[in-house]
C-alpha cells in the first residue's frame, strides 16, 4: 500500500447534532486512535450512523468539533477529507465498470498508475479478473468487497464502515467479518465500523462503544463490556443478562456483600455505601443450575418453569420465590447433570461474575486502556 | 385434524391438474398478448406506410386519377425543390431542442432533487399545459408577441428590440414557440431518469473526492442519459414535422418542410410529391436517431 498518509487519531468532541426538536447525537465526545478497529454499537435510531456521517462530512455537526489529528475537520467539505466510506447497501455507480468504480477517487485526485493500483486492490479483495463487470452482474458479497476496494484504495487515515454487512446473508456475514479484520490488520488503517449486530462488533473490534439515545453508554474492549457491563442497557443489549435489585450490607476486604430478597450475595470491589440500592447482574452462561453441591459463593434457590435443549447447550429458565426468573444455560459437556421442570434447584455463580450495574449518568466514559487481545 | 383432510386433499389434485398445462399454454401466452398490438400497427402503420408509399412512385393528376409508375425521380424532385425547407425544419428542430434541453435539464433536476413537498405540485405544473388544445396555446403566443402586444413595447422600451422590431413571423417566435410546446416532453423523461438516481450515489462521490460539478459530470449526468436520449427524441422528431408553430408564429416565406407536406396533400393535391416528402423526413429523421442513441451510448433504446 502506497501509504502517503500517516493516521491519526479521530477525537469526536461534545459534537450534538440536531434534526429539528429531534437530538440525535448529544454531546458525543469519543476518541478513536489511530490503527484501530473501532465499533460503534446500538440499535437504529442511536446516532451512530449520524455520528459516522458527521465524521465523512455527509452532515454537519449543530456543535462540537472533530478533530483528525490535529486537524479540525468539522466543516470541511466530504471531498476534502482524508476519509473514505464504505456505504450501507454499499452505493457502488451503476454505470461504471468495477474497475472504474475503485479507480474512482484516485482519478479524482489526478494519481499515477491507476490500473495498477486497481488491479492490486482488487487482488486485496479477492476480486481479479472480475473488473470489466458491472456492479450488477456480482452477488451481494461480491459488491461489498468491491465498495471496500473503492474506499481503501485511497488510503484514507481513517475508513468508515456503515453497516458494512448489513444486507448479506448469516454465513456470509461471518466469513466477511473475518475477512474485514484481516484487511484491517493487512493495512493498518483506522476503521470505524458502525453495527447494529453485537456479534459483529465483538468479533471484529478492537474497541467497542455502545450507544443510546445519542450518547456512548459504555466504551471497552469486547470482552471487557461483555464481562463486566456497567449498564443494564449495555448487559441486555451485548448478550442476555439476569439481573437482581438489593441492597448494599456491607464491604468484606474487597467483596460487596448485597442483600437480594433475603439472600446475600457478593460481588467483587466495593460499590455503593452500606444501605444503598444496588443492581447485581450475571450472565446465564456463569450460573449453574444444581439440585446438589455447588461450593460457590452467590446462589439463589427456585424452581425449573422450562429447560430447552438447542444443541450446543441446555437452557434453564428459573423461577425464584419472589417472582422473578432466571436463565442459566449449561453447556452440552456430556458430563451434566440434567435437572427437570419442577425441580428446586440452586442457582449458583461466583462473586467474581458479579457485575454491578449503574446509571448511564453516573458512569464514567473515560477510555479504559484496550488489553491487548 | 382428520376431520379438516378431506376438504384440504383435493387441492393438491388441482395444482396437479394445472401443472401440465401452462407448458402448452404459456409458449402462446406473448403472442396472445402482442396481437392486438400487433393488429393495431399492421392497420394503422403497415398498411398506410405502404400506402403511403405506393402513392409516393404514382403519376397521373386528381382528374385523371393516379397510376403506379415506379416514378422514383418525384424525390429527387421533391428534394431539389424543397431542400431549404427541409434543412430549416431540421436546424428549428435541433435549436428548439437545444433550447428544451437548456431550459428543462435544471427544470427536471430541481424537481427531483431539491423540490421535497412541492415535488408533485411543480409536475403538475410541466404537465398543465396540455389541459388546453395545442393549437390554442400557439395562438394565444400570437396573441403575446404580436406587434403592437405588451413583450414587443418592453424589449422596445429597453432597446433589446429596435423602433420596428419585430418578434412575431420571425424564425426566433418560432424556435420560440417549438420549445414552448416541446419543453414537457423534454421534462418528464428527464425527470423520471434523475428521480430514480439514489441519492447515496451522490454522497459516495463526494466521499471519492468528486466536487459537486465532477459529481455531477460522472454521475448524474450518465445515470440520466436515457431520460435525455428519450427526451431529445420526444422533441426533436415531432418538431422536425411541426407545421403549426411556423404557420401561426412565421412566415410563410420561412415555412418548414411539415407546411410543405400540409400544402402538398390537402392544397395543391399534389400526392405524391407530399408522400415522398414524407419518406425524406421518416428516413431523415430515423438516421439522425440511430447516429444519435449509437453516439450517446443508451443502446438498451435500440
Amino acid at each position: 500500500m502506497p501509504s502517503s498518509n500517516v493516521s491519526a487519531d479521530l477525537h469526536i468532541q461534545q459534537v450534538t447534532k440536531r434534526f429539528g426538536t429531534f437530538t440525535a447525537v448529544d454531546d458525543l465526545t469519543l476518541t478513536v486512535p489511530a490503527g484501530s478497529f473501532f465499533a460503534l454499537l446500538g440499535p437504529s435510531g442511536c446516532g451512530k450512523t449520524t455520528t459516522l456521517r458527521m465524521v465523512a462530512g455527509l452532515e454537519e455537526p449543530t456543535d462540537g468539533t472533530i478533530l483528525l489529528g490535529e486537524q479540525d475537520i468539522t466543516r470541511l467539505r466530504p471531498y476534502k477529507r482524508p476519509v473514505n466510506t464504505v456505504f450501507q447497501s454499499y452505493a457502488l455507480f451503476p454505470h461504471l465498470s468495477i474497475t472504474d468504480n475503485v479507480a474512482f477517487g484516485l482519478r479524482r485526485r489526478g494519481e499515477k498508475q491507476v490500473d495498477s493500483k486497481v488491479e492490486a486492490m482488487l487482488e486485496l479483495v479477492e476480486l481479479s479478473g472480475y473488473g470489466k463487470r458491472k456492479p450488477a452482474q456480482l452477488s451481494g458479497g461480491q459488491q461489498q468487497r468491491v465498495a471496500l476496494a473503492r474506499a481503501l484504495i485511497n488510503s484514507p487515515q481513517l475508513l468508515l464502515l456503515d453497516e458494512p454487512l448489513g444486507a448479506l446473508d448469516l454465513k456470509l456475514r461471518r466469513s466477511m467479518q473475518i475477512e474485514l479484520k484481516r484487511i484491517q490488520t493487512e493495512v493498518g488503517i483506522t476503521f470505524v465500523h458502525v453495527t447494529h449486530d453485537q456479534e459483529e462488533a465483538m468479533t471484529m473490534a478492537d474497541t467497542i462503544a455502545v450507544m443510546n439515545q445519542g450518547r456512548v453508554e459504555q466504551l471497552g474492549s469486547p470482552a471487557e463490556l461483555y464481562e463486566h457491563p456497567r449498564t443494564k442497557y449495555v448487559a441486555n443489549f451485548l448478550g442476555q443478562s439476569n439481573c437482581f435489585e438489593g441492597t448494599v450490607v456491607e464491604h468484606v476486604g474487597d467483596v460487596t456483600a448485597v442483600d437480594v430478597h433475603g439472600t446475600r450475595l457478593h460481588l467483587t470491589g466495593r460499590h455503593g455505601a452500606p444501605g444503598r440500592a444496588i443492581e447485581l447482574g450475571v450472565r446465564p452462561e456463569k450460573a449453574v443450575a444444581t439440585t446438589g453441591e455447588h461450593g460457590m459463593a452467590n446462589a439463589v434457590t427456585g424452581t425449573v418453569v422450562d429447560v430447552s435443549f438447542t444443541g450446543l447447550s441446555t437452557q434453564y429458565l428459573v423461577r425464584l420465590p419472589w417472582g422473578q426468573e432466571v436463565s442459566v444455560f449449561a453447556q452440552n459437556t456430556g458430563a451434566e447433570h440434567r435437572v427437570l421442570v419442577g425441580e428446586d434447584v440452586a442457582v449458583a455463580w461466583r462473586p467474581e461474575h458479579t457485575f454491578a450495574l449503574g446509571a448511564p449518568e453516573t458512569v464514567s466514559l473515560e477510555a479504559p486502556a484496550v488489553a491487548a487481545r | 385434524m382428520t376431520t379438516l383432510a378431506p376438504p384440504l386433499a383435493p387441492e393438491p389434485e388441482v395444482e396437479d391438474d394445472e401443472g401440465p398445462l401452462p407448458q402448452g399454454r404459456r409458449r402462446w401466452v406473448p403472442y396472445l398478448l402482442l396481437l392486438p398490438g400487433l393488429a393495431w400497427l399492421t392497420v394503422f402503420f403497415v398498411v398506410p406506410m405502404l400506402a403511403l408509399a405506393s402513392t409516393s412512385l404514382q403519376t397521373g393528376s386528381l382528374g385523371e386519377g393516379y397510376r403506379l409508375t415506379w416514378r422514383f425521380a418525384t424525390y429527387s424532385d421533391a428534394l431539389s425543390t424543397y431542400g431549404g425547407q427541409f434543412l430549416r425544419s431540421l436546424l428549428y428542430a435541433g435549436t428548439s431542442t437545444l433550447l428544451t434541453l437548456l431550459i428543462g435539464y435544471p427544470l427536471a433536476y430541481a424537481i427531483a432533487f431539491k423540490a421535497g413537498r412541492y415535488r408533485n405540485l411543480l409536475l403538475i405544473l410541466v404537465v398543465a399545459p396540455f389541459f388546453t388544445s395545442f393549437l390554442i396555446r400557439t395562438l394565444a403566443w400570437k396573441i403575446i408577441l404580436s406587434d403592437d402586444g405588451t413583450v414587443v413595447s418592453a424589449l422596445q422600451a429597453v432597446h433589446l428590440l429596435g423602433e420596428n422590431g419585430r418578434l412575431l413571423a420571425t424564425p426566433a417566435a418560432v424556435i420560440m414557440g417549438l420549445t414552448y410546446n416541446f419543453l414537457p416532453f423534454m421534462v418528464l423523461p428527464l425527470y423520471a431518469s434523475l428521480e430514480k438516481i439514489d441519492g447515496r450515489l451522490h454522497e459516495a462521490a463526494q466521499d471519492l473526492y468528486a466536487n459537486a460539478a465532477t459529481t455531477f459530470r460522472r454521475v448524474t449526468l450518465p445515470l440520466s442519459v436515457p431520460g435525455l436520449v428519450a427526451g431529445t427524441l420526444l422533441t426533436f422528431i415531432p418538431a422536425a414535422g411541426d407545421y403549426v408553430n411556423v404557420q401561426f408564429l412565421g412566415t410563410p416565406q420561412s415555412s418548414m418542410i411539415g407546411t410543405v407536406i400540409q400544402s402538398r396533400f390537402l392544397t395543391v393535391l399534389d400526392y405524391p410529391t407530399a408522400a415522398a416528402l414524407s419518406f425524406i423526413l421518416m428516413a431523415t429523421v430515423l438516421v439522425m436517431v440511430v447516429l444519435y442513441v449509437r453516439k450517446v451510448g443508451a443502446k438498451e433504446l435500440l
